[in-house]
């Protein structure tokens, strides 16, 4: 049951690292059952948002609830309500996938972690490699753990940064069916990509971040997806 | 309690756990508080006679030194495989953490202390079957792993890792040595009674201190 109220609603939030302003009055809201997907260039942000929205790193200013909850006040519930899926897998290399979930499980207090890991493996096609240490797996493979440890306790809201990337095509098609079905049951997700036809197809909503701020069409002067598309590809484009 | 104790030993299994899987570090520590005790062996002449003076003092810098070593890793590892990021990403208080973290540590120390403790007995000639020596190396390898968790944490996010750990342990640790190293030798017979009672008491107070000082510190050098 998700708490009353937004999954995400952020006010003013402003972030810096030394002189360079990275964030600036940013104001964002996603309600229950829907995802966003947010387009930028390199260092316009991105990482930096999720970051602080998954209570890994703390904004300079503005407020934040996640889930009902203050990010300032209440972190740590906060914590138990999302999964993250970062640039690192926050994985040991000398555990099995399955030791590696269960581990996590046990942290985040699951009733049945063993079956809940053997679950969340299952769902990302890992199960045959359930028993392989985390070193003697690829990539992509250790990317798909990773997106399991982030779906094990079910969180109302999924923050994942680039998830795509090192996924075969027939991970990101089964990674597109898992936030899908996320979605329909009324959870949330926050999701970043410079893959505009991903990101496309799968967002309700989309943004661009660029100078601090996020752009939605019809605030960035342009009208409806397909002009909006096309003005977050020139603006990606125009910072290569 | 349970909620604090729980991600406690959660922690303490994973990493008991990732080193019986890769034993580098055990083997490393070993092998370098080995190679210690006999350079002093040689370089001292330790007596029957001087073995109260200089047993002690071998023992501590032995100690002293395994411990960074082992300290260092503590953090590194977690921080080479994202795992702090993970864990800090997790719902346990930033106090669990912190003790699971020292928790393990005090373990993996004090079985190696007690692999190395025959060894140094037979090399300088004193008995360990003392109870007030179990004693003190118990606590004052508490006071290493709290103090050396918590700076192992900050240094970690520092660029010069392997320098910095030192150099904010040892003069914080200082008073925990010479209380070691001063306990440990009225334990082996030097001016037995006054000795042990002035010092143990000490190590006690230490460790108590370090208690509530380091997990507070360490909530506030992980946030950011």
């Amino acid at each position: 049951m998700n708490p009353v109220g937004d999954a995400i609603r952020v006010e003013g939030l402003e972030k810096s690292f030394g002189d360079w302003p990275v964030l600036w009055n940013l104001d964002l809201t996603l309600g229950w059952g829907q995802f966003l997907v947010l387009f930028g260039a390199n260092g316009a942000g991105k990482s930096t948002l999720l970051r602080i929205l998954s209570t890994q790193a703390k904004a300079d200013a503005g407020t934040a609830l996640v889930s009902g909850h203050d990010l300032r006040r209440n972190p740590q519930a906060v914590r138990s309500r999302v999964g993250v899926v970062a640039h690192r897998t926050f994985l040991y290399d000398d555990l099995t996938s399955l030791e590696n979930l269960v581990y996590y499980g046990r942290l985040f207090g699951l009733k049945d972690p063993e079956k809940r890991a053997v679950e969340a493996l299952s769902r990302l096609g890992m199960s045959r490699r359930s028993g392989y240490r985390l070193r003697s797996l690829s990539h992509g493979m250790q990317k798909r753990v990773a997106i399991a440890r982030a779906i094990l306790h079910q969180p109302p809201i999924l923050m994942l940064d680039e998830p795509e990337s090192g996924l075969d095509r027939g991970a990101v098609e089964m990674l597109k069916e898992l936030l899908q079905e996320w979605t329909a049951s009324g959870r949330s997700v926050v999701m970043t990509t410079h893959d505009i036809d991903l990101g496309f197809s799968l967002a309700g909503q989309v943004g661009l971040l660029a100078e601090g701020k996020i752009q939605r069409p019809g605030s960035s002067g342009t009208d409806g997806d397909a002009e909006f598309r096309r003005y977050v590809t020139t603006s990606l484009e125009s910072n290569r | 309690m349970m909620q604090l104790l729980r991600p406690v030993l959660i922690l303490v299994g994973k990493d008991i756990l990732l080193e019986w899987r890769s034993r580098d570090l055990v083997v490393s520590v070993l092998v370098f508080s080995l190679l210690i005790v006999i350079v002093f062996n040689f370089a001292l002449n330790v007596t029957a006679q001087r073995v109260t003076v200089l047993a002690p003092g071998i023992i501590w810098v032995t100690f002293a030194f395994a411990a960074t070593l082992a300290m260092n890793r503590s953090f590194v590892r977690e921080m080479e495989q994202g795992g702090l990021d993970g864990l800090l990403l997790s719902p346990v208080s930033r106090d669990a953490i912190f003790l699971g973290k020292a928790f393990g540590s005090f373990l993996f120390m004090l079985s190696v202390e007690v692999a190395l403790l025959p060894v140094f007995g037979v090399l300088l000639n004193f008995s360990v079957l003392s109870l007030t020596l179990v004693l003190t190396i118990a606590l004052a390898t508490l006071g290493f792993a709290l103090v050396g968790t918590l700076f192992s944490a900050i240094a970690v996010q520092t660029r010069s890792r392997e320098i910095m750990l030192p150099v904010l342990f040892f003069p914080v640790i200082l008073p925990v040595i010479i209380a070691a190293v001063e306990a440990s030798s009225a334990s082996m017979g030097s001016e037995s009674g006054v000795g042990l009672n002035r010092w143990l008491p000490l190590l006690a107070i230490f460790d108590a201190l370090f208690l509530v000082i380091c997990p507070w510190v360490f909530a506030v050098v992980v946030e950011e």
